[in-house]
C-alpha cells in the first residue's frame, strides 16, 4: 500500500511532441504527486497547453513516456517498445482524468445539471437517480446550486466554469487538468473561479494547473514550472521560482507579468 | 426631476424616444391587397379556370390515391436520402482517404447529373441488367432471379429518388457537423464518452439548428421532385395521373390546379413540422431563435425600452429579465 501511496501521479519521461517538421515539446521530464499542484507557467507558444493535452491523450506524444497513476497514457508497452492503443481504451484512461478548457465547453443544448450528469450516465453507465443527487451536489460545490436548470448562454463566464469544474469532476477523476480556466473570463468574474479551485486543493485533488495567475500559482500551487520554447526552464516552490528566479528567460518573463 | 433605479444609482430624467414610423408601408399593403382582391374575383368568374371541374376532382378517388403515392414516394425517399447522406457527409470527414474518397466520388456522379436523366437510367436497369444473380463470380450463382421482376418501378421510384437526394443531404449534414465548435468534442473526450456517443450526444443535435432549415427546403423540394418519376416510367404519382385524366376530359387546367392544391396542402404540413423542429433543436440558444422578436432582445440588452408616443419619458430601469444581472 505504501509502494502505491508513494508513487508520483504524473510521471513524463522525456516527452517531446512535434507538429509536422515544429518541434513543440522538446523531451520534458516532470513529476507530480499525489495530493500536489502543479502551476505551469510561460508566454504562449511555450508549449504547456500542448504537454496538458499529451496527459490525456487529446494530443498523441511523438516520443518519450507519460504515465498517470502509474499507467502510461495513450500506449501499450511491451518489449520495451510503445504501441499505440485503440480509441476506446484511450476513452478509458480519460475517465480518470477531469479537464477544465479556457473557453468552458459546455454543451450549450443541455442544462448545467445535464451537463454535468451526461458523461457519469453515458461513459459510466451509472442510473439517472444516482448521478442526478451527485450532480446536484457537484452543483452545490460549485456554488451554482439554483442554477441547475439554466443553460449555459444564461449563465455569466464564471458560472459556466464552475460548470464545467463540477462536469470534471462528476467523474470522480485522480486528476484534474486546467487549461488556463480563468484566461475568457472578464476580471472580476476571476476570483470566483479560483476560488473553487483553491477548494479543491484543498481536498487533496491533484490538479495540474496552465495559468497566469501568478497569485494563485504563489497561494496555492506546490509547485512552478516554468516553460519556454518548449522546454522546462526552471522549476521549484512558486515563492522562490517567483521572487528569486534564476534564469534570465524566468527573470524576463516574471518581469513582464507580476 | 431624479429618478433612481433598483440598483440606487441616480439618474437623469429620460429622454423620449420615438420610434422611425412606416406609412408607406400601409399604403403599399391596401394597394396590394386591393390588386389580389381584384385577380381572385376575376379567376373566380373566368370559365378557363372551371372551377366545378376542380372541385370535382380535388377530391376524387385516382386523385387522392395518386397523392398518398406521391407522400409515400417522398417520404420513403426522403428517409433513405437522409440516412444514406449522414453516412457520406461521416465518410468525407474521415481521415481515411480511401473512405473520404468513395464519398466524393458518390457525390460527383450523383450531384454532377439530372435527376431526370438519373431516373431514367434506373427504368433501364431491367434492361442492362437483366437478372440479379448472387453468387461467386465466374461461377454458377447460387440465386438468380429477373430485375424487372425483383424491382417495381415503385421501387425503382424511390431508390432513383434516394441515391440523388443523399448526394445533397450529405453536404447539408456535413456542413452542419463543421458548424460545431471543435471544443465540444473534445470536451466530450476528455470526459471518456466514445466517438460514437460524441457523435450522438453532442455533436448531432448541435448541429441539427443548421442542418433542419435546408434539410426542410429539400423535403419539400423532393415532394414535387416525385413528378419526375414519369421517367422511369412510373404513372400513379400525383402530376402524372392528374395529367392523364386532363388527356381524356380535356380540363388541363383544372387538373392542373387539383394537383398544385394538394402540393401546397402537403407542403404546408412539413412547414409546420420544420418549425417545431426548430423550436426543439434551438434549446440553449434561446436568443437566437427565430421567433422572438428583435425589439425583447435590443431591450434585454441595453435595458432601455423604448416607449412611442406615450406622453410619459422613458425611464432607464434594469430589464426584467431574470438573468440579466448575471451576463
Amino acid at each position: 500500500m505504501v509502494a502505491v501511496i508513494d508513487t508520483p501521479m504524473v510521471v513524463a519521461d522525456r516527452v517531446s511532441k512535434s507538429f509536422g517538421s515544429n518541434e513543440v515539446l522538446k523531451s520534458i521530464s516532470l513529476e507530480v504527486k499525489r495530493g500536489e499542484v502543479m502551476c505551469l507557467v510561460g508566454p504562449s507558444g511555450s508549449g504547456k497547453s500542448t504537454f496538458l493535452r499529451c496527459i490525456n491523450h487529446l494530443e498523441v506524444v511523438s516520443a518519450g513516456r507519460l504515465s498517470v497513476d502509474g499507467e502510461v497514457i495513450g500506449y501499450r508497452e511491451a518489449n520495451n517498445k510503445l504501441y499505440e492503443m485503440r480509441p476506446k481504451e484511450a476513452a478509458r484512461q480519460r475517465r480518470d482524468i477531469g479537464m477544465v478548457f479556457q473557453r468552458f465547453n459546455l454543451f450549450p443544448h443541455m442544462t448545467a445539471l445535464q451537463n454535468v450528469m451526461e458523461a457519469p450516465i453515458r461513459v459510466k453507465g451509472l442510473s439517472k437517480a444516482g448521478v442526478e443527487a451527485n450532480a446536484r451536489a457537484l452543483l452545490a460545490r460549485v456554488g451554482l446550486a439554483e442554477r441547475a436548470d439554466y443553460y449555459p448562454a444564461h449563465l455569466s463566464g464564471g458560472q459556466q466554469q464552475r460548470v464545467a469544474i463540477a462536469r470534471a469532476l462528476a467523474m470522480e477523476p485522480k486528476l484534474m487538468l486546467f487549461d488556463e480556466p480563468t484566461s475568457a473570463l472578464d476580471p472580476e468574474l476571476v476570483g470566483e473561479v479560483l476560488d473553487v479551485m483553491q477548494g479543491l486543493a484543498r481536498d487533496g485533488m491533484t490538479m495540474i494547473v496552465v495559468t497566469h495567475e501568478m497569485g494563485f500559482a504563489r497561494e496555492v500551487a506546490d509547485s512552478l514550472v516554468f516553460m519556454d520554447g518548449g522546454v522546462v526552464v526552471e522549476s521549484g516552490v512558486p515563492t522562490e521560482v517567483l521572487t528569486n528566479p534564476q534564469h534570465e528567460r524566468t527573470r524576463a518573463f516574471l518581469s513582464k507579468v507580476l | 426631476m431624479t429618478n433612481t433605479t433598483a440598483t440606487g444609482v441616480k439618474t437623469e430624467p429620460g429622454i423620449k424616444a420615438i420610434r422611425l414610423r412606416h406609412p408607406w408601408r400601409n399604403t403599399f399593403a391596401v394597394v396590394l391587397l386591393l390588386i389580389v382582391a381584384l385577380f381572385i374575383a376575376d379567376a373566380a368568374m373566368r370559365p378557363a379556370y372551371n372551377w366545378p371541374a376542380v372541385g370535382k376532382y380535388l377530391f376524387d378517388q385516382r386523385i387522392s390515391q395518386a397523392a398518398f403515392i406521391t407522400l409515400q414516394l417522398t417520404v420513403y425517399s426522403m428517409v433513405i436520402a437522409i440516412i444514406l447522406g449522414v453516412t457520406l457527409a461521416i465518410m468525407r470527414l474521415s481521415p481515411n482517404t480511401v473512405v473520404s474518397s468513395i464519398a466524393w466520388v458518390y457525390l460527383w456522379i450523383f450531384r454532377g447529373t439530372p435527376v431526370y436523366v438519373q431516373l431514367a437510367f434506373w427504368g433501364l436497369i431491367g434492361t442492362i441488367y437483366q437478372s440479379i444473380d448472387i453468387g461467386l463470380p465466374f461461377t454458377e450463382p447460387w440465386v438468380s432471379f429477373p430485375t424487372r421482376v425483383a424491382l417495381s418501378a415503385f421501387i425503382l421510384a424511390i431508390v432513383g429518388l434516394a441515391l440523388n437526394e443523399a448526394a445533397y443531404m450529405a453536404e447539408i449534414v456535413r456542413a452542419g457537423l463543421l458548424s460545431v465548435d471543435s471544443g465540444q468534442e473534445e470536451a466530450a473526450t476528455a470526459l471518456g464518452m466514445s466517438w460514437f456517443q460524441t457523435m450522438v450526444r453532442v455533436i448531432v443535435p448541435q448541429s441539427m439548428r443548421v442542418i433542419i432549415p435546408p434539410a426542410g427546403n429539400e423535403v419539400i423540394s423532393m415532394l414535387k421532385t416525385t413528378s419526375l418519376v414519369t421517367a422511369i416510367p412510373f404513372t400513379l404519382e400525383l402530376y402524372t395521373r392528374s395529367r392523364d385524366i386532363a388527356a381524356v376530359t380535356f380540363e388541363t387546367v383544372p387538373m392542373l390546379i387539383v394537383a398544385s392544391i394538394w402540393y401546397l396542402f402537403f407542403t404546408s404540413i412539413l412547414m409546420v413540422g420544420q418549425y417545431f423542429l426548430e423550436k426543439r433543436f434551438a434549446r440553449g440558444i434561446g436568443d437566437r431563435r427565430p421567433d422572438k422578436k428583435a425589439d425583447d432582445a435590443s431591450a434585454a440588452l441595453t435595458g432601455v425600452t423604448p416607449v412611442v408616443g406615450s406622453g410619459q419619458p422613458t425611464v432607464v430601469s434594469p430589464a426584467t429579465d431574470p438573468y440579466q444581472g448575471d451576463r
